[in-house]
């Protein structure tokens, strides 16, 4: 067992707790907290097998993942300024099929 | 086992922890900041990989930027019951640490 | 938690049961490729073979401003309209003006001169060592986020239209560059060998501006006051 194929699962497990989070919990904000960690764990896959081959660690997927940084951080701040519409608009950070639900969280509903 | 598995299996149960303490913990809050600590963690990660232009971009932006701007619209959601004092960012933050 | 008890819109067992075994389906799809999947020998041969011509010796940033310069590109014009979406969502909400406290101050007046450093020292050794334009222009952009923490204003009033200016300089100095490449039967972005080195850096020293002053604007959260 390498360490490569170690993140690669790690990757794998971030996408995982991702999805599950993006499903059932309730808050926008932690909504946008799972696809961030679903992101994350896609790039941990895509470096994590690209470096499974030994040797010299593969350049394409690091750029890749730089790009997808970066890419990832411009689609959280648009999220972010769109759950503070949707939090203005109707005085809670949830979907219409999540308002009668418990959001959960002690602060910010 | 050779130590360099062992601090990667050790590195990647702690992210994994991290990561399910983020989006599982009741206070948003605390998973916000457990995000930051995610995204240290995972750049941490990052160099173990062999990638540390990675590592750079994930500290700089996946924690600090992303950190800033979570914690930054935590504070301007609307209806934070009455008892917090200040609604600007950084009144939150001193009285978080005073409870 | 039984059906009866479970607050109204909670999601029930039944989904979370089918959520579970498609994630668990997808994990093992995913790990049966990664183990019994053939190695594929990767393309870090390739890149060091081009590496000598494409003005880089760091070869993520080779792939990144010349092999790949097409991510990168259509990157800026992503970071740029991420920007124009969250400040055409409405102005820029303000920052209450209290008395910010004298921790943050002194931070401040320590870490902000030490930022333009840092910057201009990662935006340098992109080339040969880690280090790049997107990492240089966010340490510049922390500088910028952590001055509007504070709450204070500059001595001098900026208008927002050198903002909205250098938002764009990245996007456009590079396509440019991407464009004035092309006479002489060179394809779009195939920098001419000698000047391939002169040119990444061109395009990463605008692309470093633009990319702190977007991530700046993204977390101002909206449009800037007198913007338009």
């Amino acid at each position: 067992m390498s360490s490569a194929l170690l993140y690669a699962g790690a990757g794998m497990g971030l996408l995982l707790v991702g999805v599950w989070a993006l499903v059932l919990r309730a808050h926008l904000l932690r909504k946008v907290l799972a696809i961030n960690v679903m992101g994350s764990g896609a790039f941990l896959l895509l470096v994590g097998a690209g470096a499974m081959g030994g040797g010299p660690v593969d350049p394409v997927p690091q750029a890749m993942v730089i790009t997808g940084i970066v890419v990832s951080i411009s689609a959280t701040a648009l999220a972010l300024a769109l759950v503070l519409r949707i939090a203005y608009a109707t005085g809670k950070a949830a979907l219409p099929e999540d308002r009668e639900r418990d959001l959960m969280d002690r602060e910010g509903r | 086992m050779n130590p360099g598995l062992l601090f990667d299996a050790v590195l990647v149960t702690v992210l994994l922890w991290v990561a399910w303490a983020a989006l599982a913990s009741r206070d948003l809050f605390r998973g916000i900041v457990l995000f930051i600590a995610f995204g240290l963690v995972l750049s941490m990660g990052w160099v173990r990989l062999g990638a540390p232009d990675v590592a750079l971009a994930e500290a700089a932006i996946g924690a600090g930027i992303a950190g800033a701007l979570l914690l930054a619209t935590w504070a301007r959601l609307p209806g934070k019951t009455e008892e917090r004092p200040g609604d600007d960012l950084e009144g939150q933050e001193r009285d978080h640490e005073q409870r | 938690m039984s059906s009866a008890s479970r607050p109204p819109g909670e999601p029930g067992l039944l989904l979370r049961a089918v959520l579970a075994l498609l994630l668990l389906a997808a994990a093992a799809g995913v790990a049966l490729a990664l183990v019994a999947g053939q190695v594929a020998p990767g393309l870090s041969g390739a890149v060091a073979a081009a590496l000598p011509d494409s003005g880089a010796s760091n070869p993520v940033t080779a792939v990144l401003l010349n092999f790949r310069g097409y991510d990168t590109l259509l990157e800026m014009a992503v970071l740029t309209a991420a920007v124009v979406g969250v400040w055409s969502l409405g102005p820029a909400p303000r920052i209450r003006e209290t008395e910010p406290s004298p921790v943050l101050l002194g931070m401040n007046s320590v870490l902000i001169p030490l930022a333009p450093l840092i910057c201009a020292y990662l935006l340098w050794a992109g080339s040969s060592r880690p280090g790049g334009a997107f990492q240089a222009g966010a340490v510049l952009a922390a500088a910028g986020v952590l001055f509007i923490i504070s709450g204070r204003r500059p001595a001098v009033h900026l208008p927002a239209a050198p903002m909205s200016w250098g938002i764009v300089a990245g996007l456009g100095v590079f396509l440019a560059v991407a464009l004035a490449v092309m006479p002489g039967g060179r394809e779009l972005l195939e920098y001419p060998r000698g000047l391939a080195g002169a040119l990444i850096l061109l395009v990463e020293t605008a692309a470093t501006v633009s990319i702190a002053l977007i991530l700046a604007g993204l977390f101002i959260g909206g449009r800037p006051e007198d913007e338009p």
